[in-house]
């Protein structure tokens, strides 16, 4: 795997990515906990040209480069330009989370640039009656329950770092906090940002994809996407909550796989 | 030195098992099972009216202050208690101290300079402007404005507020998080160049470069009491020291909470529930609150991630006598009071504008004016003349009301009212 930095925003903000594979280009957007190279992608490797961004500020090196983006627009327009540095005209787009929804967002601003848009529980939509849980404000400790089914999996360890060691455990409590704080900056403090008059624009056949136990955005989501995206189609997964390309990597994977279609 | 009675308004009935039933204080605790807007009416009259008590007692200043969505203290607008108490003490030397309008959660922010000017003109001159960051409660979750912008938009609004209060000309303020393009104040403050400005803070070092940056008076509005502050101040004087400003007293302001009774043990008596009320309930409120993410920058969150300093001590575990010994809370007979006072928070601290809460949680009215009552007559006097010898002027004070030190003749203070 490799990794470079490309600076956008006039040289102001400085996107670390990570690339990895070979074959037609799929660009991973993280969610709020920030990157980590996982199953998920080495499995997408195998049939992509991976190139998993880190979102701005959620680099350890330059946490500060977010205060650059006033709001989502700068956000989305940041993108366009990494699309451009990387070469990229256009791309399969896969995001989780956070990631899902600005994947849209993107796919909306620059329809001709997405060619498939997968969104693994996308943020982007508010119900009264469904709300979207605020992580932010969990219980720090309890966090791993919210977006995990099972809290005490390998991929949530890996996530939040609970192992024995102090250091790694403090550098772990830092960059989730920061990443949340980073990509919260763009969402806070409900998940609503006008993609509902915006998604129209979205020309790229969707797929959503949900963990059937998420605790943070309930699976009910998936119809406020799929009745505004002509022809999207709908994957539960079982034994998953708000992570299942963490929690199943091989059933995420292989329904990303068949649906981007390598 | 100055020394200013603080109110919160907090709710004084809450239930007894409140701290086991609901999550938080703030927030979220429901209005409907918790309070009553007839009996909350009389709270805020006592609260008035306790402050003008003060006001007549001898006390320098009356402090109100801004939070919202809770039973801790609840006056989201403390500018209309300070226009009641700027009237009613109209005549005398007393500062309306507001600490206070909460430029983030203000929009557009020269509201408060507006309300503030208006404050001003009213009580002759009289006000200090407490221009607070807010907790991130208030500004964050309750008030919605995006964590990592509150630092930056509270810097933005409070250069905003100096300049619109001192312009001569109409202008234009194009600004990342605020637009106007025509600032062009009425009424303006009484008092020139500005009203003085008081910053609270909590120990963040950020804060602690603003302040002296921009030459205001910092004050920490602690309920740990002096002993707990003692390095985080130091570090205040340290920056004070190294900016190459003087190290007057006065460019310090510390809340302590306080209460008198005839001795130690009565003090107890009278006490011990209203303390452990305030520490077990009004402080009720999940850690996390405090900072969500993006609120604290990251090398401060760093810094905190690494320390285990800073892990507040579970008040819940407390009782009366932790608090008292810990100085939390400095509580006893006068002589007690006023020894501790002078030893831990005056001079152990370097304070020269004191502000003491002596209404604790679920204190009724008739004993909070005893212990107003006991403060301003057997504690305050001794501790008028405190920096006197040094021969500091108190900048953050207003002009007309710095006085000599000597004590104040009685004030007439227009009649506070029977309440609600």
């Amino acid at each position: 795997m490799s990794a470079r930095t490309i600076a956008v925003w006039d040289g102001k903000v400085r996107i670390r990515v990570h690339s990895e594979g070979s074959g037609p280009p799929l660009v991973f957007l993280h969610g709020p906990w920030g990157l980590t190279w996982d199953p998920f992608l080495d499995e997408l490797a195998k049939s992509f040209t991976v190139h998993a961004p880190e979102h701005p500020g959620t680099t350890p090196e330059t946490p500060d480069d977010v205060y650059h983006l006033d709001g989502l627009w700068d956000l989305v327009l940041c993108y366009d330009e990494l699309l451009t540095a990387l070469g990229l005209d256009t791309a399969a787009l896969v995001g989780h989370s956070f990631g899902g929804m600005l994947a849209c967002e993107l796919a909306a601003a620059y329809p001709a640039r997405v060619r498939r848009l997968a969104l693994i529980a996308p943020l982007g939509f508010w119900r009264d009656g469904d709300r979207v849980v605020n992580w932010m404000m969990l219980d720090p400790a309890r966090l791993p329950e919210y977006v995990f089914r099972d809290s005490k999996s390998e991929a949530a360890r890996r996530m939040f770092g609970t192992g024995a060691d102090p250091d790694a455990a403090t550098e772990a409590r830092v960059r989730l906090v920061w990443g949340m704080g980073a990509t919260g900056k763009f969402i806070w403090p409900i998940p609503d940002k006008g993609l509902k008059k915006r998604i129209h624009r979205v020309t790229a056949p969707a797929l959503l994809i949900w963990g059937k136990e998420d605790r943070l955005v309930p699976p009910v989501y998936a119809d406020e996407f799929t009745r505004r995206l002509a022809g999207a189609r709908v994957h539960t997964v079982e034994g998953a909550g708000h992570v299942p390309h963490l929690e199943r990597p091989d059933v995420v994977a292989r329904m990303v796989k068949e649906f981007v279609g390598g | 030195m100055k020394i200013s009675a603080f109110h919160l308004m907090p709710h004084r009935e809450l239930p007894d098992d409140f701290e086991k039933r609901y999550e938080s204080v703030w927030v979220t605790p429901p209005w409907w099972e918790l309070a009553d807007a007839e009996r909350v009416g009389q709270y805020y009259n006592w609260t008035l009216d306790e402050l003008l008590f003060a006001a007549r007692a001898g006390f320098d200043g009356v402090c109100t202050n801004e939070h919202h969505q809770n039973a801790y203290g609840f006056m989201p607008s403390p500018n209309i208690m300070g226009a009641v108490l700027a009237k009613a003490t109209n005549g005398t030397d007393v500062a309306i101290v507001q600490m206070g309008a909460t430029l983030p959660t203000s929009n557009p922010p020269i509201r408060v300079a507006e309300e503030y000017a208006m404050l001003d003109c009213i009580s002759g001159g009289r006000l200090v402007a407490g221009l607070p960051l807010g907790s991130a409660m208030d500004v964050n979750l309750c008030y919605g404005i995006t964590p990592m912008e509150h630092r930056e938009r509270y810097r933005e609004a409070f250069a905003l507020t100096l300049k619109a209060w001192q312009s001569r000309e109409l202008f234009a303020w194009n600004g990342r998080y605020y637009q106007l393009a025509n600032v062009n104040l009425w009424p303006r403050p009484i008092q020139q160049p500005h009203p003085p400005v008081w910053v609270p803070g909590s120990g963040s070092i950020s804060t602690f470069d603003f302040a002296v940056d921009n030459d205001v008076c910092y004050c920490f509005l602690s309920y740990s009491g002096a002993k707990a502050a003692k390095t985080m101040m130091q570090g205040y004087w340290d920056v004070v020291a190294k900016k190459g400003r003087e190290t007057n007293p006065y460019r310090a302001g510390f809340l302590q909470l306080v209460a008198v009774a005839e001795t130690d043990a009565a003090a107890e008596a009278k006490y011990a529930r209203h303390v452990e009320y305030f520490y077990h309930k009004c402080l009720h409120w999940p850690i996390q609150y405090l900072s969500p993410p993006g609120n604290q920058d990251y090398r401060s969150l760093v810094a905190a991630a690494k320390s285990n300093i800073r892990r507040a001590e579970d008040t819940k575990a407390l009782r009366y006598r932790d608090f008292v010994e810990k100085g939390y809370v400095i509580a006893g007979s006068a002589a007690t009071v006023r020894d501790r006072i002078k030893e831990e928070v005056v001079k152990g601290l370097r304070v020269g504008n004191l502000m003491v809460l002596l209404q604790i949680g679920s204190m009724p009215h008739e004993l909070t004016l005893e212990n107003m009552d006991r403060f301003a007559r057997d504690v305050l006097p001794s501790l008028r003349g405190e920096w006197n010898d040094e021969g500091w002027v108190n900048h953050w004070w207003p002009e007309r009301l710095r006085g000599t030190g000597a004590p104040r003749a009685a004030a007439a203070v227009a009649a506070a009212g029977g309440g609600a």
